[in-house]
C-alpha cells in the first residue's frame, strides 16, 4: 500500500487520523461534564447552553470556521492573548484539531447524554445510601453503565472530525503537511488537472477508515468490555 | 433508638407521621399507599420532608426547624430496596464491598461474617443478573450490612419472592437479628413478617399513625380477628 499511496497522500491521511483522534481525546472530558450537567441538573440558562452547544451541528461549517478565526485568529483578542504565550491555532494543525473538536462536540455530548439519561437513577440512589458521594457515584455507577453510549459518541465524533472540511479550511486553510487533511487533499485534487486518480485513491482510503471506525464501534459495544452480557442471557 | 416526626404533602397523600421507638426491630405496617416507604426514604434522606425531625441513636439526621439535613451518603443507613438494586456491572463480591467500611472498635460486622451468615460464598463471582430473587435479596442485605449501618432499612424485602425463597430470606433475617443485633426498620404489609421479625409495630394508614404496639399484642389482635394464622 506504501507504493499505492503517494507521500502526500500518506501525509494527509496521517494528519486526518491525528486530528480526528486528538479532537475526540481532548473534547471527551469536557463533553462528559456537559452531558452530565444536561442530564442531571436543572439550572437557569440551560436551554441557551444547549442551543449554543448544538450550533456547530446546525450552522454551515464554514461559518463555524469563520467564528473560530474571529475568536482565535492572530488578530483576534483571544488569539492575540494566547499568542503571547506562544499558543497559535490559526493556520496550524492544532487549529484543525480545534475545528474538528468543535464540529464533533455536539454529537459527542448528545450520545453521552442519552447514555447518562438511560442509567437507572435508583442505582445511583442505592450507591448514595452506601456512602458514595457524587464523584464516586459518577465514576463507579454512572460512567461504567454508560460506556457503550460513550464509545458510540467517540466513534461518531471521530467520524465527524475525520471528514471535517468546511470549518477546517476556513480556520486553518490548506497548507501541505500542516493543515491539509484528507478531505482537503481530495478537494484540491478535484481542482487539479489529472487529479482524478488521486481523488479515487484517497476516497477509497476514506471509505476504508469509515468502515474500520464503524466496525470498531460494533466490536466495542458487543465485545470484550461487556462480556457480562453472556451472563445476562442466563 | 429512633425518633421521627414528619409532614409531607404528596399529590395524593398527606403524610403526617410521628413515632418513637427503642427496640431492636421496628416494623412499619400498613396497606400499599399508607406512606411506609416514604417514611423509610425520609430516614435514608432520599425524601426531604417539608417539615419534621428525625433522630437516629441520638444523632439528628433531619431537623427542618434547625436547618439540619444530613447528606444521604453521611447518614450511615443500610437500605435494602424492594427490588434489591444490585449494581449490574459488578459481580456479587464487588457489590458486597461497594459500601463496605472497616469495623471500628470491634463493633459492626466484617465481610467473612456476613458472607457466612447469609451463605453467599457460592455466589461471590456471579453476576447479579444470574441470581434468583431470593439470592439477590440476600446479597442486597449483605451489601447494606457491610456499610456498617446505624440502622438497617428493609423495604418489603420479601415482596415478589416465591414461597420457598420468601421462607428462606425470612430465616436469614431472623438469624441476622439474633446474631448481629443491628437496629432495623422493616416496612411490610404482611403480618407474618411482623410476627417473625419485629419487636414493636407502628401501624400506618392513609399517611398517619393508626397505632403503635408491641409485637405480641399485634399478633394476639391479629390472631383473635383471624387475620393472622400459623405464626
Amino acid at each position: 500500500m506504501t507504493g499505492w499511496l503517494s507521500p502526500q497522500d500518506w501525509q494527509a491521511l496521517a494528519l486526518s487520523l491525528r486530528v480526528g483522534l486528538l479532537s475526540v481525546v481532548l473534547s471527551l472530558p469536557i463533553a462528559l461534564g456537559f452531558a452530565w450537567l444536561l442530564s442531571r441538573k436543572r439550572f437557569p440558562g440551560r436551554i441557551l447552553v444547549e442551543a449554543l452547544m448544538f450550533l456547530p451541528l446546525i450552522l454551515p461549517p464554514v461559518v463555524t470556521g469563520y467564528a473560530l478565526l474571529a475568536l482565535l485568529g492572530r488578530n483576534a483578542p483571544l488569539g492575540q492573548f494566547l499568542g503571547e504565550f506562544g499558543i497559535v491555532f490559526a493556520f496550524r494543525w492544532t487549529g484543525a484539531v480545534i475545528a474538528a473538536a468543535v464540529m464533533g462536540f455536539p454529537l459527542l455530548v448528545l450520545s453521552i447524554r442519552v447514555a447518562f439519561d438511560s442509567v437507572d437513577r435508583r442505582l445511583e440512589a442505592a450507591a448514595e445510601t452506601l456512602g458514595a458521594h457524587a464523584w464516586r457515584r459518577f465514576a463507579t455507577i454512572t460512567l461504567p453503565l454508560s460506556l457503550r453510549g460513550i464509545a458510540a459518541g467517540c466513534v461518531l465524533a471521530f467520524a465527524r472530525a475525520f471528514g471535517e472540511f468546511g470549518a477546517t479550511i476556513s480556520f486553518v486553510s490548506n497548507i501541505p503537511g500542516e493543515t491539509r487533511t484528507l478531505p482537503i487533499a481530495i478537494y484540491e485534487l478535484l481542482n487539479v488537472p489529472g487529479g482524478m486518480p488521486g481523488v479515487n485513491r484517497l476516497s477509497l482510503v476514506a471509505v476504508f477508515v469509515a468502515i474500520a471506525a464503524a466496525a470498531s464501534a460494533t466490536l466495542i459495544a458487543g465485545g470484550a468490555l461487556w462480556r457480562r452480557s453472556s451472563d445476562d442471557a442466563r | 433508638m429512633i425518633e421521627l416526626a414528619m409532614r409531607h404533602a404528596f399529590t395524593d397523600l398527606m403524610l403526617d407521621v410521628g413515632f418513637r421507638a427503642d427496640v431492636r426491630t421496628l416494623a412499619l405496617f400498613g396497606d400499599s399507599g399508607a406512606g411506609k416507604t416514604s417514611v423509610l426514604n425520609a430516614i435514608a434522606g432520599l425524601l426531604t420532608p417539608q417539615a419534621g425531625r428525625i433522630v437516629l441513636d441520638e444523632r439528628v439526621l433531619f431537623d427542618s426547624a434547625a436547618g439540619i439535613d444530613v447528606a444521604v451518603a453521611e447518614r450511615r443507613v443500610g437500605y435494602v430496596f424492594q427490588d434489591g438494586r444490585l449494581f449490574p456491572h459488578l459481580d456479587v463480591r464487588a457489590n458486597l464491598l461497594y459500601g463496605a467500611r472497616s469495623r471500628s472498635n470491634g463493633a459492626g460486622v466484617d465481610f467473612d461474617a456476613v458472607v457466612a451468615l447469609l451463605e453467599l460464598v457460592p455466589l461471590l463471582a456471579r453476576a447479579p443478573s444470574s441470581l434468583s430473587g431470593g439470592e439477590r435479596q440476600r446479597v442486597a442485605i449483605g451489601r447494606a450490612l457491610l456499610a456498617q449501618p446505624r440502622a438497617l432499612l428493609l423495604d418489603e424485602p420479601l415482596t415478589g419472592l416465591h414461597f420457598e425463597a420468601r421462607r428462606q430470606v425470612l430465616d436469614y433475617l431472623r438469624r441476622l437479628k439474633r446474631e448481629l443485633g443491628v437496629f432495623t426498620v422493616l416496612v411490610t404489609h404482611h403480618a407474618d413478617e411482623v410476627a417473625a421479625l419485629a419487636d414493636e409495630v407502628v401501624l400506618l394508614a392513609g399517611g398517619q399513625v393508626a397505632g403503635q404496639l408491641p409485637r405480641d399484642e399485634f399478633v394476639a389482635a391479629r390472631t383473635a380477628t383471624g387475620l393472622l394464622q400459623a405464626v
